[in-house]
This record gives C-alpha cells, sequence and structure tokens, in this order.
C-alpha cells in the first residue's frame, strides 16, 4: 500500500471520530432534559427542590397516577388521541385520493388544482386565526372536537398531497395498465397496487402530520373551552398555578405526553427511511 | 377460435397520427409479429388491440366481435408488457393469481392454475418471491405465468425480450415458439428486433409511420420485399441498394442495370419482364449474402462479376463482412472466410442476379 493510501485512509478515520464524537455530543444535549425529565418524575416535587438534579432514591410511580386521575391527564390523553387520530387519517385518506389523481392523471385544471393545494403550503395557517373562529364559530363548531379535527385535517393536506403526488408520479404506468387487463378497476388499482406501493410516503405523511398536531397549544386552546374536551399539551397548563408548580406531576405529565410520539416514531422509522431515500440507488 | 381484425383502424393524438388506416387480420392460433423502427405505431397498434388506448377511426374485432367500446378486462386478453410490470410488493404467486382473484374464481382453481401455469415456466420454486428477488430472465417467465393463468383467446406481448440479455434472448425465443404450440392460442408480438420477427412469427407486419407496409410469412417477406423500407428493414446486414438506369444492348437485346461504375446482367427470365423500362431509373438492391468473392462462388448463381475496392473488413467466424466501395458508395458483401481482403485493394466480386431486386425510385415500391 502506498503512503499516499495510508495517510489518506488514516484522514478518514480522524474525521470519522470528529463526526462521532459530535453526534454522541449533539445526542447527549438532547437526552440529558429527557433523563432529568424521567427521573423528576419518579421523584416528589420536594426532593426536587432539594436537588433538582439528583437521582430518585426510592422511585415510585405516585406522580403519573396523580397526573392521570387527579389531573384528568386519562380524559386529555383520550381527546389528544381522538382528535389527532381522526385527523391525520381524515387528512391522509382524503390526500392520497388527491395525490393519485394529481400524481398520475392530467386533466382540464390539473395544474392549477395542484397549485391551489400546493398553495396551501405557503399559508401561516394561525395568522389566519380571526377568519377561522368566526367561521366555526357561525358553523356551531367552536368548543367542538369536530371543529378541531376539521381545522387539523385542513392543515396537513397540502403537504400531505406535495409528498403523496409525487409518490404517485413516480410509479410505472405500466402497472395500472396490467392491473386494468387484469380485470381491476380505478379504485381496485388504486388501493391494491398503488396505494401499497407508496407506503413509505404514507408513513412519512403520517408521522409528520401526527406529530405537530399531538404538540399543538395554540389551536386547542383558542377552539376548546371546556376543560373536559381538551388535549395535552392545553391540559399541561393547569400544573402552572400562580405562586407554585407540581413539578413531579408535571413531568410525570410530559411523559405521558411524549410516549406516544416515541412509540409511532420507532414504529415508522424504517418506512421513513425508505419514504426520504426513495429514488436513492435502483 | 380468436381471429382479430383492424378494420381501417385510425389512432390520433391530436395532429400525431401514430397508426393510419390500418387494416389486418389475424388468424386464429397465429403468431403474428408486428415489426419496424421506433415511432413505428407498432405499440400503438398492439394497445388499441389491447384496450389500452382509444381507437380515432375504424373497428378492432376479436373473434369476429367489434371491441371498441370493450374494457381490457372483457376482451379476454392477457399483456406481457416490456418492463414485464410485476407487482412489486406481491410474491410470484399473488401476482400470477391477481387476476384470477379479481375474476373470482374459487381458490381452489387458481391455485392448480397457477401452479400448473409455474410448473410449464418452471419456476415452481420462486412463487413465495418478491419480483425485486428474481433475476431479469425470471421475472419475465412470470409476466408470461401471468398471463398464462388467464387462459385467454389472445396474447399480447410488447417487446417481452428486449430487457434480456442476448444470450437469454435467443433461448427465451426458442420458449416461446414452443409456448405458442402448447397454448393454441393466438400470439401477437410487437419488437423492433428483425431477428426476433424472422425467427418466431407465422406473419410478420412491417409498419412504419403508421402505416402498414406489408404483411406476410418471414420467408416471403425476405425474397419478395414489397418496398424499399421493407427491403432495408429485413434482413441484417441490411440489403444493398443503388441507384441505376436499366438499359438493353442493341446486338445481344441483353439487359443491364447500369449503376455507372459497375454494369450487370439481369437474367434473362426477368429481363423479360423488365425489358419494357429501359432507359428508366431503378433502385437496384442486392442483399449483402448474394454477393460472393470471386473465388469462393457458389455453383448454382446467376453470376454477374463486379470489381469493387476494399474499404474494410469485418471477420465474423464463418464469414467475412466485406464493405466495398464501388462509385465512392459503399456497399456490404458477406463473403467467404477464406477471401483475401485487404483494405484499399481492389476485390473480385461475384453478384447473384437471380436474387436481385428493382424498384421505382418515386414510389419505392418493387418492380422485381
Amino acid at each position: 500500500m502506498s503512503d499516499h493510501a495510508r495517510t489518506s485512509s488514516r484522514r478518514i478515520n480522524l474525521a470519522s471520530i470528529g463526526a462521532n464524537a459530535l453526534l454522541w455530543g449533539y445526542a447527549a444535549i438532547v437526552i440529558l432534559p429527557l433523563l432529568l425529565v424521567v427521573s423528576n418524575a419518579l421523584r416528589p416535587t420536594r426532593e426536587i427542590f432539594k436537588n433538582p438534579v439528583g437521582l430518585p432514591t426510592s422511585p415510585s410511580f405516585d406522580s403519573f397516577v396523580k397526573a392521570w386521575e387527579e389531573a384528568s391527564f386519562n380524559i386529555y390523553f383520550f381527546n389528544s388521541l381522538v382528535i389527532t387520530v381522526v385527523s391525520v387519517l381524515l387528512a391522509t385518506a382524503v390526500s392520497a385520493l388527491a395525490g393519485y389523481m394529481l400524481g398520475r392523471y392530467k386533466f382540464r385544471g390539473s395544474m392549477l388544482l395542484t397549485a391551489y393545494f400546493l398553495a396551501g403550503l405557503m399559508l401561516p395557517f394561525r395568522l389566519a386565526i380571526v377568519p377561522l373562529f368566526l367561521l366555526l364559530n357561525d358553523m356551531g363548531l367552536i368548543d367542538n372536537r369536530l371543529g378541531l379535527i376539521l381545522v387539523y385535517a385542513a392543515t396537513g393536506i397540502p403537504f400531505s398531497i406535495f409528498i403523496l403526488s409525487s409518490f404517485f408520479r413516480q410509479l410505472p404506468q405500466e402497472l395500472s395498465e396490467a392491473a386494468r387487463i387484469d380485470g381491476a378497476g380505478e379504485f381496485t388499482i388504486f388501493g391494491r397496487i398503488m396505494l401499497p406501493l407508496v407506503r413509505p410516503a404514507l408513513a412519512t405523511v403520517i408521522v409528520f402530520q401526527f406529530v405537530p398536531l399531538w404538540n399543538d397549544f395554540f389551536f386547542p386552546l383558542v377552539l376548546l373551552r371546556s376543560t373536559d374536551k381538551w388535549t395535552l399539551p392545553v391540559g399541561m397548563t393547569r400544573f402552572f398555578g400562580e405562586f407554585q408548580a407540581d413539578w413531579s406531576t408535571l413531568f410525570a405529565g410530559l411523559i405521558i405526553t411524549t410516549l406516544p410520539l416515541i412509540v409511532i416514531f420507532l414504529l415508522a422509522t424504517k418506512q421513513i427511511i425508505a419514504g426520504l431515500t426513495a429514488g436513492i440507488g435502483k | 377460435m380468436a381471429s382479430v381484425d383492424y378494420e381501417h383502424v385510425t389512432k390520433r393524438w391530436g395532429d400525431v397520427v401514430a397508426v393510419n388506416d390500418l387494416t389486418l387480420h389475424i388468424n386464429d392460433k397465429e403468431f403474428m409479429v408486428y415489426v419496424g423502427p421506433s415511432g413505428c405505431g407498432k405499440s400503438t397498434s398492439l394497445r388499441l388491440l389491447a384496450g389500452l388506448e382509444e381507437i380515432t377511426e375504424g373497428i378492432i374485432k376479436i373473434d369476429d366481435k367489434i371491441v371498441n367500446d370493450v374494457p381490457p378486462k372483457d376482451r379476454d386478453i392477457a399483456m406481457v408488457f416490456q418492463s414485464y410490470a410485476l407487482y412489486p410488493h406481491m410474491t410470484v404467486y399473488d401476482n400470477m393469481a391477481f387476476g384470477l382473484k379479481l375474476r373470482k374464481v374459487p381458490k381452489k382453481e387458481i391455485d392448480q392454475k397457477v401452479k400448473e401455469a409455474a410448473e410449464l415456466l418452471g419456476i415452481s420454486n420462486l412463487l413465495d418471491r418478491k419480483p425485486k428477488a428474481l433475476s431479469g430472465g425470471q421475472r419475465q417467465r412470470v409476466a408470461l405465468g401471468r398471463a398464462i393463468v388467464r387462459n385467454p383467446k389472445v396474447f399480447l406481448l410488447d417487446e417481452p425480450l428486449s430487457n434480456l440479455d442476448a444470450k437469454l434472448r435467443v433461448e427465451t425465443r426458442a420458449n416461446l415458439t414452443r409456448l405458442h404450440k402448447r397454448l393454441g392460442a393466438t400470439f401477437i408480438y410487437v419488437t423492433h428486433d428483425q431477428v426476433e420477427a424472422m425467427t418466431m412469427a407465422d406473419r410478420i407486419a412491417v409498419l412504419r409511420d403508421g402505416i402498414l407496409q406489408q404483411v406476410d410469412a418471414p420467408q416471403v417477406l425476405y425474397n419478395h420485399p414489397a418496398n424499399v423500407f421493407v427491403a432495408g428493414f429485413i434482413g441484417s446486414p441490411s440489403m444493398n441498394f443503388f441507384d441505376v438506369t436499366l438499359v438493353e444492348e442493341q446486338d445481344t437485346k441483353k439487359v443491364f442495370v447500369d449503376g455507372g461504375s459497375f454494369r450487370l446482367e439481369v437474367p434473362a427470365e426477368i429481363a423479360d419482364r423488365v425489358r419494357k423500362y429501359k432507359g428508366q431509373q431503378f433502385i437496384f438492391g442486392i442483399r449483402p449474402e448474394d454477393i460472393h468473392a470471386a473465388n469462393y462462388t457458389p455453383p448454382d448463381i446467376v453470376a454477374a462479376p463486379l470489381k469493387a475496392e476494399v474499404d474494410f473488413f469485418e471477420l465474423m467466424g464463418n464469414e467475412i463482412f466485406v464493405y466495398a466501395l464501388t462509385g465512392g458508395k459503399q456497399f456490404i458483401a458477406r463473403v467467404d472466410p477464406r477471401t483475401r481482403a485487404v483494405p484499399g485493394q481492389p476485390i473480385d466480386l461475384v453478384v447473384n442476379m437471380a436474387n436481385m431486386h428493382l424498384f421505382d425510385p418515386n414510389t419505392e415500391m418493387a418492380i422485381v
């Protein structure tokens, strides 16, 4: 092996060590606060005040029980789950159908329709809160979970159509022709041939909608009033009193809130990576 | 029983005419090949028959029934695509069973049909695999299998071999011919490769710019091309063409084609037919294998000597392709491998005028 090759391989080694160190450092910055939350959720508030960064001496799940039952997190969790899941499913179903048509068919006005949907990507929805509020108020959908679901579904559609239509566009025309000759109608082609083939895009779209909706604080705060309809992020504010905060229960609440996101990421990671790297290689 | 008829079929996209007034009858159980350069309308003709494109004018009949408005699934056809178009998320078994499932065929029957077809194609061991895990040749067979299980009246094959390597293509060609005999169905096969057309077809339809040029058995097409295009397209290397004048010698009454740098005698039986054209311009066509080296001439030909200069040559092992020049025009001769050809040196050639062709230079139609 030549000297040149040896130096270059050493240089690569150094570079990869550097990159690794950087990544580990970044991971630590992200993980440490998370660990702090977990550890403090297992300790009573008194102890947290004594030693904010200490490990739990006698770990207990009391604060979880307290958050779940006394602080009504069971209700918030249910609300969040229903609202987010229904919104995401609704938006994804609509986007898949629209993306299929826009991606695979050219018809009069299809370009315009695509542009119209994509324009939604440029709109900051929160700026439209006043007209939105008035509209929902007229429809009697204020303080109604359905109102929030409709708003959420609408916000998810532009991005989802954008992603899904470009995936549908890439699927070869011959596949649908083969299916047509095999005897499939348009809906069978869509459901049994095309949809399974854009699964990575579907996973991406679902996760990318799910996370911000699950975390959203703004819309439920404005559009929902009764506490029995609140979602988790709004419910969390109840821990902050005027003079004190129940840190231990708050941390437990945070974990309860975060857990579903972690689960959905673990479930969908493989599909998302497949989606993001689609088109690379064969 | 499944004949196919195109009657004055035209397909237009805006101003572009893809298929122009095509009238063609395909017999039951025939192996018909559509051949032509890309953009000639051969694939479109097939897709019109499949129902994947709408017919602009004319009618298509399958089994004497007009199918213009019949959806693809009810035409009793199956199609094999160039890209195979296997469903990537389904196993080989499911790929083959999909069409039957949609037709609500009982599970047991599906199973039996898929296994039979797999057996026939030698892919029984691949049924659980996804298309991704198959080689090109295996995918091609699965695509065929998907067509076979449906037991259609007409098989449509759109360049099914063009994604295979050369060796596999030759093998598959033979297998397809065998399959056609065995299934006893009508095959319509699209290719741009005239070798595939020649080797497999019962009859070949040559298309160009959406217009049918000639339909006939391969050998007839080869020996009696109807026009310059067919003559040049069928056969490899292509037929040589020269601009010539037909002349008659006053004293001997012999007829010659005169290309300026050469003069070749037309055999007596042809001469009598073309004598009336003397003095007129023609395109003279002669296939490379009808030009021999003077030293190695087969016995039973009507020989006319031709002097030329060797430009360069290609050794093929069993023969030599000599690229020769006469009057500054290049032509190809397939000569005996023992022939001594030296670039830049003259070579004595002999033309077998029994196989000569004459075309009208205006219409490009064959006279002889």
